[in-house]
């Protein structure tokens, strides 16, 4: 029983850390959140090439050096806590796995290497108006063809899905209803009938698009697995994905908490550092109690990741305690922080507004909780 | 990362459910479920020949050295002793303060002489135990202890008031803080002092609680005494001594409590059916909460263990306390929202008996009080694991 990271995953965090410090953190996110890319292509190229952060979770068989999801762990929380802005999430997290669990093997081959390789950004085009991940919300349809399918609808708040070179839609058959007739097509965004637009964000830090798909054809060869997925399939691929977000908001949440301390030992008011005040040194207090406990919810949805039966249970709880927690932590920041917690060029606004992006982005915790009361059978 | 217990360590999980099993039979049987919080002043004889029984087999004080009576286990057998008892809803233990608070003091911290002398009887559970540590004026406020010792030839010579001094009632002895030096700063002039109970000079009075039992009391010592050998790790040195108390917790025994309140949780979740406010949007939500929060205590817990391996008391052991007790006291609150007006009515029994669930929901108002209360948890976490500054202290003189 060691519920701890190994040395391998220690060393992968502290080169996480010396790359990202000099890399990413506010001063960057700020500069590069106002761009409509949104990331930095050569910190980028530099993950995926010099670093093979891109290549972590693949298989070997596919280009990839075959770690498993726990490996993850302190890349995640490094990228949080650094206000990485990157496609990393959406392409390995979310479109890779997409692959990973729904491909067949020769859809492996194709698209796994290049993804692996950082040369293409994949992403997952699932969520439509409602925003929500249930089956009952995917609207867009795929008619089959001679040729292949054609596929109708509009995708909403994709995640990168204006930079990404692989869109992976979600589509039902036409005529089918909730869990059934779910299929994944991989697309090339410059597919005919594709349009795609920039979403303006209320958080800067991690860009969404729109998409809609007007009689957009394709290959037979684009259907992931080759037929409608079962709907654990799917599941699984989101928890996956969630599991991988509270990861990042334990980064978050940890870094919200560091720079609250570090600015109530330094500010003096009344002659005395305010974190000497029980009012501010409490609320610390609390926001270490949510971060640990955060982490544990995390790291134990990582490792459950191996553990498919158990997965579902731990990702809901990790999404529903992470997501309150950092938002938690990121408002609380704000407040230990005063004034300078409410300008732009602080960095707390850019936690507090990933704290939100990320509690709507893959589920509310409250969807997360309704779903464990459904496991326990209530 | 492995989240799973070694073979050796399920071997033992086997042999410690199997004896449980086999031994919680006979007259012990109606013990299953007693003693827990709220109920631990029932069923004293019992549980102390229960004890008896599990001292005899080395169960007592598994993590013991086995010179002193216990199995010497590693700090994941203990915890896997932890759980099972939880899990065969063995009682409560009654010598809870010896096997754990005072015989790890004495291990680390005592001479040989008074291992020899004390050790046996916490195993043996022919010598019961209590804490002598707060008093009237002396609760967060540890150090200020008021209560008297002075030599008199061979032996101490006692003065003073303790209060909420659990099981004081069934203890022949208590470790009690006493101020050995009034003139030096006051951490520095405490002792701890073993003083035997059955002796003229000290009284004890129940206290009754909020939940209509009285499982502590107060405790007079007039004129009491104990031989002067009695002091442990040294005159004056008794800060030293009660906080190390406090470092020998490293998370094993949480995981039983985890398993205890898993229990009690089940109780909520089957109440929740039945009474059909499980179909409440709301009530589902706290509940799920409720169930995250209890498996986080888990994992909190076992990244402690984890850690403890290194030796080094990790950022998460420091918020266990806070952590756990918060929780129970919520889940007597939703609890009691549950059952709405049903949560009024008690037994129909004499005196002030309680159903399980109003039980948990007044008990846990203590347990955000005591053994360090939540504000002093959070000055403990600010402080100590996050480096935040002390306040600036008042000056005593007056």
């Amino acid at each position: 029983m060691k519920f701890a990271l190994n040395d391998e995953q220690e060393a992968l965090a502290e080169s996480a850390k010396r790359f990202l410090q000099e890399k990413a953190g506010c001063e960057a996110a700020l500069q590069v959140m106002e761009t409509e890319q949104g990331f930095d292509e050569a910190v980028w190229d530099t993950m995926a090439s010099e670093l093979g952060w891109t290549a972590l979770t693949i298989p070997e068989a596919y280009g990839g050096y075959g770690l498993g999801y726990t490996d993850l762990i302190p890349l995640l929380e490094a990228m949080g806590r650094h206000m990485l802005c990157s496609p990393f999430f959406s392409s390995i997290c979310m479109g890779a796995n997409s692959i990973l669990e729904a491909g067949t093997e020769e859809q492996k081959a194709k698209w796994l290497p290049e993804i692996a390789a950082g040369t293409s950004r994949a992403t997952l085009a699932f969520t439509e108006a409602g925003g929500t991940w249930c089956a009952d919300d995917i609207q867009a349809t795929y008619t089959r063809t001679d040729e292949g399918f054609v596929i109708n609808g509009t995708k909403h708040y994709v995640l990168d899905g204006h930079t990404a070179h692989l869109i992976i839609i979600a589509a039902r058959a036409e005529g089918s209803t909730g869990e059934k007739g779910i299929s994944l097509f991989v697309m090339d965004p410059a597919s005919q009938g594709l349009s795609i637009c920039a979403i303006k964000n209320l958080d800067q830090t991690r860009k969404q698009a729109n998409i809609t798909l007007d009689n957009t054809p394709l290959a037979l060869s684009a259907q992931l697995g080759g037929q409608d997925l079962d709907w654990s399939i799917v599941q699984r691929i989101l928890d996956l994905a969630g599991v991988a977000l509270s990861l990042e908001q334990v980064g978050c949440a940890e870094r919200c908490l560091q720079t609250a301390v570090d600015y109530a030992k330094i500010r003096t008011q009344f002659n005395r550092p305010i974190g000497s005040f029980q009012a501010i040194k409490h609320k610390c207090a609390d926001m270490l109690v949510l971060v640990e406990s955060a982490r544990s919810a995390a790291w134990y949805a990582a490792w459950s990741a191996t553990q498919s039966e158990a997965l579902a249970d731990a990702a809901s709880q990790a999404q529903s305690y992470c997501s309150d927690a950092l938002y938690s932590c990121a408002a609380e920041s704000i407040q230990i922080h005063g004034g300078i917690g409410f300008t732009w060029e602080h960095e707390a606004h850019l936690y507090f507004k990933r704290a939100q992006s990320s509690k709507v982005l893959l589920g509310t915790p409250e969807t997360h909780r309704e779903r464990i009361a459904q496991m326990l059978e209530l | 990362m492995d989240l799973q217990f070694s073979k050796e360590d399920e071997a033992f999980r086997e042999e410690v459910r199997t004896w449980l099993e086999d031994n919680l039979l006979g007259e012990f049987a109606q013990l299953k479920g007693r003693g827990g919080p709220g109920d631990e002043d029932e069923l004293i004889a019992e549980r102390r020949a229960w004890e008896k029984r599990l001292g005899e087999a080395g169960w007592a004080c598994v993590a013991w050295p086995k010179e002193h009576g216990g199995k010497s286990a590693t700090l994941n057998q203990e915890v896997i002793f932890n759980e099972e008892y939880a899990r065969s809803k063995a009682p409560g233990r009654l010598g809870h303060i010896g096997t754990e608070l005072l015989g790890p003091t004495l291990i680390h911290f005592g001479n040989e002489e008074q291992k020899k002398r004390f050790l046996p009887g916490i195993v043996d559970a022919s010598e019961l135990w209590c804490q002598g540590y707060s008093e009237p004026n002396a609760g967060s406020d540890l150090a200020n202890v008021q209560t008297q010792a002075v030599l008199d030839g061979d032996e101490w010579v006692i003065n003073g008031q303790k209060i909420w001094t659990s099981h004081a009632h069934v203890a022949q002895w208590c470790f009690v803080l006493c101020r050995t030096d009034t003139d030096a700063p006051k951490h520095k002039g405490i002792s701890y002092i073993l003083v035997p109970m059955n002796q003229e000079g000290v009284e004890y009075r129940p206290i009754r609680q909020m939940t209509g039992n009285s499982e502590f009391s107060e405790v007079f010592f007039t004129d009491a005494r104990t031989p002067k050998e009695n002091v442990v790790g040294g005159i004056n040195a008794g800060w030293k001594v009660a906080m190390g108390t406090l470092a020998f917790e490293r998370g094993a025994s949480t995981l039983g409590q985890q398993l205890a309140f898993n229990s009690e949780m089940d109780i909520i979740l089957e109440a929740a059916k039945e009474t059909g406010a499980s179909k409440d949007p709301l009530i589902r939500q706290k509940l799920a909460a409720l169930k995250v929060e209890l498996n986080i205590m888990r994992l909190n817990s076992l990244r402690t263990l984890s850690h403890s391996e290194t030796n080094e008391l990790g950022r998460e052991a420091m918020i266990n306390k806070l952590y756990w007790s918060n929780l129970h006291r919520k889940m007597g609150e939703v609890a009691m929202e549950i059952l709405g007006q049903e949560s009024l009515v008690r037994p129909e029994t004499e005196g002030y008996d309680l159903h399980k669930l109003q039980r948990l929901f007044l008990f846990s108002r203590a347990d955000t009080i005591y053994a360090g209360s939540n504000q002093i948890q959070r000055n403990i976490i600010g402080e100590r694991a996050l480096g935040l500054p002390r306040e600036p202290k008042v000056s005593t003189k007056t």
